[in-house]
């Protein structure tokens, strides 16, 4: 019996500014198992992190709306919760790991005073200040900071520190699910493998559930148990990492990024990326949104949306699997 | 360390040194670098933030002074020259930058940011022949001539990037030193920078010095790799060498560090590097990399070690190949 965490069903999200309406998440449907890792893949402007937005509800209040699907949430309805319930989620069941270590951090606080900040505010275990200190303590041991740092201020850490900083706030309540969105691109590729080896032996030792964003194919195909591959908003391959990874049908997409990818075992002669641009977010295409870079488009491509079509585990958006035998279509429901 | 004595190399540097004084003493930014480009080829250089690979390039093009030794550019010391040659000399080596946001200008017009070193350098009698050169060279970078008079921010990186590269190529330049073109990029784009640059390559027979981060983008471009720590070289090679046959334990790192893009490899126990990057201000006496190097000995902290040379064209500076020949 498998055992839900977190679903997501039809979600749209749009921002809306006086000129125009940007449509970023147009119906994402996916969700994730308690203990499972799922990687969010998709060039700048996908909608990688406005996904991951959404379901802490922290888009930006005049501008960003979901404006249809549900977000379910170990059975709670998050989209529907009022804002006061949903502050004792965030960061208690649900923590983000940001981007840019840098710039998540106040530069005013030490780094001691801000993971016990976290603390403080979801204090449903009602410990005692000293009790507040010995996790602090004990959080940032387990991201490998000397505890005798944490009087310092983040200028007074490097990148990789800082990053593990910010970890060791989003770990400090012991959230059952975390969302890491890019938590490496900014770092060096030696502290990369380091941060990263990290997340992954705290990922299976705590058994937290996690979303990792990233456009680094590498870095999914060492921590992800399933991947989801976005497009234009879209959610246009999805499936177990063996799916992706060795799967032999994908999305004309997905065979883009990997051929844009410089191989480091083999001798090749030149990448085949993909043409041209993603399209403009404000006008979209009709019929598939991958069409006008696609080397596989057909009439139908132009006109009609594709349905999503599934083998097993694995499911893929495009018209190219309709009438093939293997491939079952998903009825919209 | 001129790696084949046959042909004169293109752009060459001897003991090229550079250091910042600050307030906490000498920052060796560049310290003590021998390379040699032969024309035609690409040399990769790669390391980690801060290592001095940018500072490298830019002291090659004479645009930060270097504190001691020699740039060679077709066997002159470019040190030696005056401002008058320096500007003549210039029109041969260009740069393209890191980031396409910032360093384009966001009030000149694409066509304007081409025509500029042209109209600068007088090369054309007038303006009219100066745009109609930035065309020419709009088609020869893949920018479609509609976007002559768009301005940068109309543009997305991609397309910024290309501008960059127009303006670079626009004096018919033999050198480029490419800082790090790629890295600002989605991985679709960079692919058709990458693709274009090699192109460029072949048909106008450049040279060029690749700075990057990113191990497989250089494997891909490059003919030779020089791998820096801490503004040392601690490696170089020809990159199918390099990569099958790594030999500095920082090099070992670096390559075991890069996720791959292949599941096969989620088990493989990586051989992880701790700790961080040193201070650069007045470094110990020895190996830079002593501090993290997991095969340290007595001797790595005494004193710099030689440059000892593996194999054809491998050279590598540590202390566990010092029974091969020195150079």
């Amino acid at each position: 019996m498998k055992n839900t965490l977190l679903k997501i069903k039809d979600l749209q999200v749009v921002y809306k500014t006086d000129v125009e309406t940007v449509h970023a998440v147009n119906r994402i449907s996916f969700s994730l198992e308690k203990g499972e890792t799922i990687g969010i893949v998709g060039e700048t402007g996908a909608g990688k992190t406005t996904t991951a937005l959404s379901i802490l509800r922290l888009l930006p209040e005049r501008t960003g709306q979901i404006t249809g699907g549900k977000i379910t949430f170990c059975g709670i309805d998050l989209l529907k919760l009022p804002e006061s319930r949903m502050r004792d989620i965030r960061g208690e069941r649900i923590a983000m790991i940001f981007q840019d270590p840098m710039t998540s951090l106040n530069p005013v606080f030490t780094v001691g005073e801000q993971i016990a900040e976290a603390l403080r505010l979801h204090n449903s275990q009602n410990r005692k200040e000293k009790q507040i200190d010995a996790r602090v303590d004990e959080v940032l041991n387990l991201v490998g900071i000397p505890v005798s740092r944490k009087i310092e201020y983040p200028h007074q850490f490097s990148g990789g520190m800082k990053q593990r900083v910010v970890i060791a706030m989003a770990l400090a309540c012991e959230p059952d699910l975390l969302i890491a969105d890019e938590p490496t691109t900014a770092l060096d590729v030696t502290i990369q493998a380091q941060v990263l080896l990290m997340i992954r032996e705290l990922r299976d030792r705590l058994g937290t559930s996690m979303i990792m964003i990233t456009h680094d194919l590498g870095i999914v195909a060492q921590t992800c148990d399933n991947v989801a591959v976005m497009y234009a908003g879209e959610l246009i391959e999805l499936g177990t990492a063996q799916d992706i990874f060795c799967g032999e049908r994908h999305h004309p997409y997905t065979n883009g990024l990997f051929g844009s990818i410089p191989n480091l075992k083999e001798k090749s002669k030149r990448l085949i990326p993909i043409p041209g641009l993603m399209p403009d977010p404000t006008a979209l295409p009709v019929g598939c949104s991958f069409s006008p870079r696609c080397r596989d488009c057909m009439d139908i491509c132009l006109t009609k949306h594709p349905g999503i079509y599934s083998k097993g585990t694995h499911r893929i958006q495009c018209h190219l699997f309709a009438n093939n035998p293997d491939w079952q279509e998903v009825a919209e429901s | 360390m001129s790696t084949n004595g046959h042909s004169l190399p293109l752009i060459e540097t001897v003991g090229l040194k550079k250091y910042f004084s600050i307030a906490a003493g000498q920052l060796h930014a560049v310290d003590n670098i021998n390379l040699a480009i032969n024309p035609g080829e690409t040399l990769g250089l790669v390391g980690e933030s801060g290592c001095g690979k940018s500072t490298l390039g830019r002291v090659l093009l004479r645009l930060i002074e270097p504190t001691s030794g020699q740039v060679l550019f077709k066997g002159e010391n470019i040190l030696s020259f005056d401002k008058a040659r320096m500007r003549q000399i210039r029109r041969e080596m260009q740069i393209i930058f890191q980031d396409p946001y910032s360093s384009i200008n966001p009030r000149m017009s694409v066509a304007e940011i081409i025509a500029e070193f042209l109209i600068v350098n007088r090369i054309y009698r007038t303006k009219t022949e100066a745009f109609n050169q930035a065309a020419k060279l709009m088609d020869v970078v893949g920018l479609a001539r509609r976007f002559a008079n768009s301005y940068p921010h109309e543009l997305d990186g991609g397309r910024r990037q290309r501008i960059g590269i127009a303006r670079a190529l626009s004096l018919n330049p033999k050198f480029i030193v490419c800082d790090e073109p790629v890295s600002a990029l989605d991985v679709a784009i960079q692919a058709q920078i990458l693709n274009l640059l090699m192109d460029l390559q072949d048909e106008l027979g450049l040279t060029y010095l690749f700075i990057t981060h990113d191990l497989s983008v250089v494997k891909h471009i490059s003919t030779e790799i020089a791998v820096m720590y801490l503004g040392q070289c601690v490696e170089k090679a020809p990159t199918e060498i390099l990569f099958n046959n790594p030999l500095h334990p920082y090099t070992k790192a670096l390559l075991a560090a890069i996720p791959e893009p292949r599941i096969e490899m989620r088990q493989k126990k990586i051989e992880l590097i701790q700790g961080e990057l040193m201070s650069p201000v007045n470094p110990a006496p020895g190996c830079r990399f002593a501090s993290r190097c997991p095969y340290r000995k007595e001797v790595c902290t005494k004193a710099d070690p030689m440059f000892y040379s593996y194999e054809e064209g491998h050279f590598v500076s540590c202390y566990l190949y010092s029974d091969q020949s020195a150079c």
